[in-house]
């Protein structure tokens, strides 16, 4: 099946405008009558449930932390994208919708990243509006800094937390809505299944994580703001809770899963320091800003970095990269410091790392100018290394960051199933196959605040509101399908823990499609997640009941949709024939090592429907017309 | 950095079905602890062994690892987070520690905090003080440009400095009271300092100390150990600030 993003038509300056008037819209006094519901309450499920409870719709949200304001949009360091053009150094809209375009390596919807591009502004003055403590200068305007992939300073920041003022500025408006009562919270409540009658998303069935009741929320749409998959790796900068499971329940339940090969593998993390490790952590890529990456220019060098002159060392971003240097975008900068440790060049235990060295900055601008600019990463860095980085030069190594794929939607954040909408990092919509830095922020608050009020409307307004009853046979079907899911969890009483079974898939993913993957290692891995799936159903060890709070069984529950995602991924990392952005297909590469697009075969959106655990996916395909910005190679040379 | 020899410690924890069990301290083995684990690592591998040995792992909360999050909550040998400046438990690593060393491991201990099961409590009381008026009531939409409202970079900075709270509750669990106004003084403070917070103040810092009192959080007595706990280092002079507002919005 060809499918249809639903993309306006005409000058792309002019789609959203042209389309937000052709949608239709729900009367102040109806929007009462309808009950919407939130799972996830990160930038982008936090700013859309803030934003419809304010509109007036009744909105139930979800969250399995403990409180909203813990989402893991709140690790997010460097900062947030926007057009201002403050510094007046050339930037627009349309640079920005050309940069994210070009940054994702082709392979996004030209209208859907026009419209971030465009309202990207709108974000800042809203953000500014809650009290978001933005940096500003001594005149008391807002401050810029540069940020990879582009050549002017468009990202505002607060210090090194901006994911952080930016959530509690969310959840500030979040908490307005709750006192407010149009919106309920749950919090410590995971969504399990996706209830859809007669096609359309109707409600969700969850589970509450402190008594273990199983029960199901009827609405009149769905929004999914869930998050990414790169947990499948294991280890990987998300957080410990962040999972695939709703994603790939509303999978399971008909929607398709689009280009999920897409993953971003960050270059600027602490390497991994032992087996025992749970998860990596990122170093913000503002970083690069101030700091030179570099490797002994001999193999196998093993000196101290101090020890290493000048002319011993390759500073290889800057010297591949002459005009955006350290600056390079993610997937450029991952793949050159992967290149330089597999030609063992790499520093640090183990040889899988590269130096980020600031003492040219430091000389240059003062220890004290660091500090104010990067303190608190710089103090995190010694808390997990116990190395002072004002001294001696960081170590940082590639890890899985981002997921660019996710549930395929149309132009206005529905998926294939009517009235189940997917905003912020669970779509597969505007970061192509490579995301730039600082767009995830603006992606999440643009989609929750600036187009899932508008576009839920177009498709409320066609509904009846509360057509389905808690009482349907769905409902019930549901609660009894994850109640007997976790029954079967509890009872096989095996030999090996759930982390023990993830750590196994982690590896194979890393192995096999990670950095860099082949036609070879992706029959491995469909070979291997098979097997250690079978084996997971039949010797996997959850101790305690299901009716208590129980951290095994949530997390068994994880694992086991990873281990189901996991091929689906590896499919579509083997069906690309191609390198793209962040999917680089060792066979096709330039002569210098870049991914190699086919442009002719796989200009497009490959999105897969589920059809059975151990059935193969049936392949729908969406045609990416570029009529903006025109299909090149490309280039930050 | 790399350290190659390994750890044996003796962990008393807190365990407690639910709010309704008296609970007690039960005690385990770490073993072959690597002075580069973070302490929460070194929780999970004696979980791996209970699980397998068929026993209850021992819950607690914790997500994102990096410490921001405001999920992890401990107190360790007394104090919260393990009284490592600005550190958060997850951010606690065992090189702090040595060989042999006994460690005892408690929730958050308020009456504001009941416990959900062995160290981790119910911290909903933060969120309600939010909701009491922790927040600008700005519009999504047609807001004015960024920079239309100019704020000072001292200002900017100072609200910065109270805004990096991660709301974790180290601040009760570590004050002798049970009081929240640490945490209280931090949104307070750094929605007062700015323009776009003044045209609520008086309302919010009235709205949220009730909800202070009635959420049962006890009163501050200026003890300081809100500040020593905090993983943030969030200064005691906003309690100040919060208390200076309060005077100002009895005034109106």
């Amino acid at each position: 099946m060809i499918l249809d993003g639903k993309c306006p038509t005409g000058p792309i300056e002019k789609t959203w405008d042209k389309h937000r008037f052709d949608m239709k819209l729900v009367n102040p006094a109806n929007k009462r009558k309808y009950k919407i519901l939130v799972v996830g309450t990160g930038l982008a499920g936090g700013a859309a449930a803030a934003s419809l409870g304010e509109l007036g719709y009744n909105v139930e949200a979800f969250c399995y932390q403990d409180s909203p304001r813990r989402a893991h949009s709140i690790a997010a360091q460097g900062g947030i994208n926007a057009a201002k053009n403050y510094p007046n150094d050339g930037d627009s809209i349309y640079r920005l919708f050309y940069d994210t375009i070009k940054g994702g390596d082709f392979r996004a919807r030209e209208a859907d990243v026009w419209r971030l591009a465009q309202v990207s502004n709108n974000i800042i003055d809203q953000c500014v509006a809650q009290g978001v403590p933005f940096a500003r200068d001594y005149a008391g305007y807002l401050d810029n800094r540069s940020f990879g992939g582009a050549q002017v300073s468009r990202t505002f920041y607060a210090r090194g937390q901006t994911g952080q003022q930016l959530l509690l500025g969310a959840y500030s408006a979040l908490a307005r809505q709750i006192k407010a009562g149009t919106v309920k919270m749950f919090p410590r409540t995971e969504m399990l299944d996706l209830i859809v009658v007669d096609g359309e998303a109707k409600g969700i069935t969850v589970r509450d994580m402190v008594t273990g009741e199983i029960r199901t929320h009827v609405g009149d749409a769905v929004v999914l703001c869930t998050g990414g998959y790169v947990n499948v790796f294991y280890l990987s900068t998300n957080a410990m809770g962040c999972s695939v499971t709703a994603a790939w329940k509303a999978h399971k339940k008909g929607a398709f899963f689009a280009n999920p090969c897409y993953t971003q593998i960050h270059p600027t993390c602490i390497p991994q320091h032992g087996d025992k490790q749970s998860k990596l952590t990122l170093m913000s890529e503002s970083l690069r800003n101030d700091g030179r990456c570099w490797v002994p220019k001999n193999k196998g060098d093993k000196r101290a970095p101090g020890e290493i002159s000048e002319e011993e060392r390759d500073y290889y971003l800057e010297r591949k990269y002459p005009s955006f240097g350290n600056l390079a975008p993610r997937d450029i900068a991952s793949r050159a410091a992967k290149e330089q440790c597999d030609d063992d060049r790499g520093v640090g235990a183990g040889g899988r790392g590269v130096y980020l060295d600031f003492a040219a900055s430091i000389k240059r601008l003062s220890e004290d100018t660091i500090r104010e600019r990067y303190g608190n990463l710089f103090e995190m860095y010694e808390k997990i290394t116990d190395e002072n980085a004002y001294k001696v030069p960081m170590r940082i190594y590639p890890a899985p960051h981002y997921s660019m794929g996710g549930l395929w939607v149309d132009y206005n954040c529905e998926s294939n199933v009517p009235g189940l909408f997917v905003l912020g990092e669970a779509n597969f919509s505007v970061h192509g196959a490579n995301r730039l830095g600082a767009s995830a922020l603006m992606q999440g608050l643009a989609d929750g605040y600036f187009v899932i009020p508008y576009t839920i409307a177009n498709y409320l307004a066609k509904t009846t509101p509360g057509k389905v009853k808690a009482d349907n046979p769905e409902c019930r079907k549901s609660v009894e399908d994850v109640n007997n899911n976790l029954k079967k969890l509890m009872s096989i009483n095996g030999k090996k823990t759930v982390s023990e079974f993830h750590r196994e898939l982690g590896k194979i993913m890393w192995e096999n499609v990670g950095m860099a993957r082949s036609e070879q290692s992706c029959k491995e891995a469909l070979k291997k997640i098979p097997e250690i799936r079978e084996e997971f159903w039949k010797n996997v060890k959850v101790s305690g009941s299901g009716a208590e709070f129980n951290q095994q069984l949530e997390n068994a529950n994880r694992v086991a949709d990873f281990l189901e995602f996991a091929e689906l991924m590896t499919r579509d990392a083997l069906y690309r024939n191609e390198s793209c952005g962040g999917h680089f297909r060792v066979e096709h590469q330039m002569p210098d090592g870049e991914a190699k697009r086919d442009d002719e075969k796989f200009c497009h959106a490959a999105a897969w429907e589920f059809k059975g655990v151990n059935a193969e996916p049936e392949l729908h395909i969406e045609p990416l017309k570029f009529e903006n910005v025109h299909l090149a190679i490309r280039s930050y040379k | 950095m790399s350290h190659d020899k390994t750890m044996t410690l003796t962990l008393h924890v807190w365990r407690q079905k639910g709010p309704k069990d008296p609970g007690k301290f039960e005690t385990y083995e770490a073993k072959d602890v690597s002075p580069d684990q973070s302490f929460l690592e070194m929780l999970d591998e004696v979980n791996e062994d209970l699980i397998k040995a068929g026993k209850d792992p021992i819950a607690f909360d914790h997500d994102c690892r990096e410490g921001i999050c405001g999920m992890c909550s401990q107190v360790i040998n007394g104090a919260p987070h393990g009284g490592m400046d600005r550190t958060t438990v997850c951010q606690l690593h065992m090189r702090m520690f040595k060989d042999g060393d006994t460690i005892y491991i408690e929730p958050w201990r308020a009456r504001a905090f009941p416990i959900v099961k062995d160290l981790v409590v119910d911290r909903g009381a933060l969120d309600q003080i939010i909701q009491a008026g922790g927040y600008t009531s700005a519009h999504t939409g047609g807001i004015a440009d960024g920079n239309a409202i100019l704020v000072p970079k001292d200002d900017a900075d100072y609200a910065m400095d109270a805004a990096e709270c991660i709301g974790c509750g180290a601040c009760v669990a570590g004050c002798p009271n049970g009081s929240a106004m640490l945490f209280t003084s931090a949104k307070v403070s750094q929605l007062a300092v700015l323009p776009q917070g003044q045209a609520e103040a008086a309302r919010r810092v009235c709205a949220m100390t009730e909800e202070l009192k009635a959420q049962g959080f006890g009163n501050c007595t200026n003890h300081y150990e809100c500040q020593a706990s905090c993983p943030k280092g969030i200064d005691v002079k906003f309690i100040a600030k919060l208390n200076r507002e309060y005077l100002k919005a009895l005034c109106k």
